[in-house]
């Protein structure tokens, strides 16, 4: 059986510090995400190549995994290059965990 | 309102373009053996023995032929996106105050975009065109121009011209080389492009025809692709483009694994067809998966040591290669895609040069589109009655051309659409496309990289692909399996207002295209 390791979401997190996940190649999306002083909402700033079509979902998406980890006071700054929502769900993940220092990233 | 044979609602007329007739079946007008509409008579010219027809420059020329407005214009797009003819001529225009312009060009090119603000002021009030993309299509489909525009295919545009929906006004027809009487050719000169095909309809039927060229050669000029019989003018300039992008080079195929995936799944087809034999006759599109198809086909062609009769179309280096080793006997060539090409036309008898309405004006006793075994083309979006959008983007953007698609289609005994079922996030295997331009009636098989589904017309044919171990879906089950992978896009929001329509190649209205609600 391999073994899976699961990493608990704690309550009401706020992101320590700066972090990223992603990439601007087409059909990836870049999260950054960053710490505000206002203590509660969180603020996505999404910008898409198929905002038209899918800004709703992509939204929904990056919201989803948000209240999962039940972050709060978080700026999510997301750059769409018409990503499938497994890959947006991954990425938004990835940038909380390594917010929350959960996981090493590239920004630390 | 009326309803075409695709259930797509057409008004009964449109200020600009008057009476519209709702498509009616990819057939129904052909039946006869007669088109309905009258043709206009060609403009029938004189001209005194040994007297000039040279101009100074592009400017004296087209005051010769006594700018009006409300003219039309034509021009050719061999020049591709090197052209530099169409924006210096609009430019004249425009600076003599020359307003309400038709603007009838074979197709655009992203060259064209500096007409921008002459279609927002009025100077051009409309567009017949095979293809609009770039800036020019979104303000298009934002609706700025005061008259609809309207799309046609290649041999479509010839019909046009000939029962004077189109009425060519002033014909300026951009040469790579030509000579004093106004004998004209593509096929050499510095900035060669091969195929002068589109350009000789407007030849023959306009009121005022201009040659310009930038290599003016001792008369004769040969190959005269076009004839000094129907030249008034003619202009030697410095340039007539960018010779890198009119043509350079040889066309590649493509490297992306994705297109070479679905051009290996089309090329399976074709050789279980029952089509894949001796006499053969085939076209492929220039990009992509499309052409991808070429390099697979020919090599199944090398193995089962079969031989072609033709190839058709937009012809690429890869093409002639075909030819020269002997896979087909012969190139039929209405538009050249690089460098290479040119000079099979100049050289080898069997590359033979040919007009629009030739390769596929449906009236008449018989366009090459009808001699075609197979062609693949390529699509923005299919639908599940296999329908084929290549004309609007999923922003409802005009973005695309429906050059030779609807034509070839029709005309092909199989017609193969290749297309990836998904782009980025965008499904292209829909339950409805923005527009339709290729019918599915006219379609036969979709080819995408999670398998190939076939037109349910074609009961034969999905038997022998089946019993070939192929996987065969049926669309309906693809575009759901599509729409779970990408989520449903959301709606696209128009307003009631028509800006365009689009043409099938008999002349009715097989969609219209609405503007973009902001």
């Amino acid at each position: 059986m391999p073994i899976k390791i699961v990493i608990l979401p704690e309550k009401n997190m706020q992101p320590v510090h700066k972090a990223q996940a992603g990439t601007f190649e087409s059909s990836d999306i870049m999260i950054l995400i960053e710490p505000l002083d206002n203590d509660g909402d969180n603020h996505i700033e999404l910008s898409s190549s198929v905002g038209k079509q899918f800004k709703d979902q992509i939204n929904r998406d990056i919201t989803e995994l948000l209240q999962k980890y039940e972050i709060t006071g978080a700026r999510i700054i997301a750059k769409d290059k018409g990503a499938l929502s497994p890959t947006i769900k991954a990425r938004v993940e990835t940038a909380v965990l390594r917010s929350l220092d959960k996981q090493q990233g590239t920004l630390k | 309102m009326a309803r075409n044979a695709l259930n797509i609602e057409i008004p009964e007329k449109l200020d600009g373009l008057g009476a519209l007739e709702p498509y009616q079946g990819v057939w129904t007008k052909l039946q006869k053996g007669w088109m309905s509409e009258q043709t206009v008579p060609p403009a029938i010219k004189a001209r005194m023995p040994h007297t000039s027809k040279m101009c100074d420059s592009l400017e004296e020329a087209i005051l010769k032929c006594n700018p009006q407005d409300g003219m039309t214009v034509s021009f050719h797009h061999h020049l591709r996106s090197g052209d530099d003819i169409l924006v210096q001529a609009m430019t004249i225009l425009a600076n003599m105050g020359i307003k309400d312009i038709i603007l009838a060009s074979s197709s655009l090119t992203s060259a064209h975009e500096p007409i921008l603000p002459f279609i927002e002021q009025g100077i051009i009030s409309q567009i017949y065109s095979s293809g609009i993309r770039g800036a020019i299509g979104e303000a298009c489909a934002r609706g700025i121009m005061k008259k609809p525009f309207v799309i046609h295919s290649h041999g479509g545009r010839v019909r046009s011209v000939q029962t004077g929906k189109i009425k060519i006004d002033l014909a300026i027809i951009a040469a790579s080389a030509a000579d004093e009487e106004g004998n004209a050719t593509g096929s050499h000169g510095p900035s060669a492009f091969g195929s002068i095909g589109y350009a000789m309809i407007d030849a023959w039927y306009a009121k005022q025809v201009v040659v310009v060229t930038d290599n003016l050669v001792d008369y004769p000029c040969v190959p005269p692709s076009i004839r000094q019989n129907y030249v008034d003018y003619v202009v030697e300039v410095d340039s007539i483009g960018d010779a890198k992008k009119i043509a350079s080079g040889t066309t590649r195929i493509t490297k992306a694994p994705l297109d070479l995936r679905i051009a290996k799944l089309a090329s399976e087809a074709i050789i279980h067809s029952g089509l894949f034999k001796n006499g053969i006759s085939f076209q492929v599109g220039a990009g992509g998966a499309s052409l991808a198809v070429a390099k697979f086909v020919r090599e199944a062609m090398k193995k089962h040591e079969i031989v072609g009769s033709f190839l058709l179309g937009g012809v690429t280096s890869y093409g002639v290669n075909m030819l020269n080793e002997g896979l087909f006997r012969a190139i039929f060539d209405v538009q050249s895609f690089d460098a290479a090409v040119s000079q099979s036309i100049m050289n080898n008898p069997y590359h033979i040069e040919i007009g629009a309405a030739l390769y596929a004006n449906p009236f008449n006793c018989g366009c090459m589109i009808n001699k075609l075994d197979i062609v693949v083309l390529g699509a923005l979006e299919v639908d599940v009655n296999f329908n084929v959008n290549v004309i609007t983007g999923s922003e409802g953007d005009v973005r695309g051309a429906s050059g030779g698609h609807s034509d070839t289609a029709a005309g092909a005994n199989l017609t193969i659409v290749v297309c990836p079922s998904f782009r980025g996030r965008l499904p292209i295997i829909k339950k409805k496309v923005n527009n339709v331009v290729t019918p599915g009636d006219s379609v036969d098989i979709v080819v995408t990289e999670r398998g190939i589904c076939v037109n349910p017309k074609n009961i034969e044919l999905e038997q022998k692909l089946k019993k070939a171990g192929l996987n065969i879906k049926k669309i309906q089950d693809l575009e759901i399996e599509v729409d779970k992978i990408t989520g449903q896009p959301d709606p696209i929001e128009h307003t009631d207002k028509v800006v365009g329509v689009i043409e099938y190649r008999d002349g009715t209205i097989i969609d219209t295209i609405k503007q973009i609600k902001e």
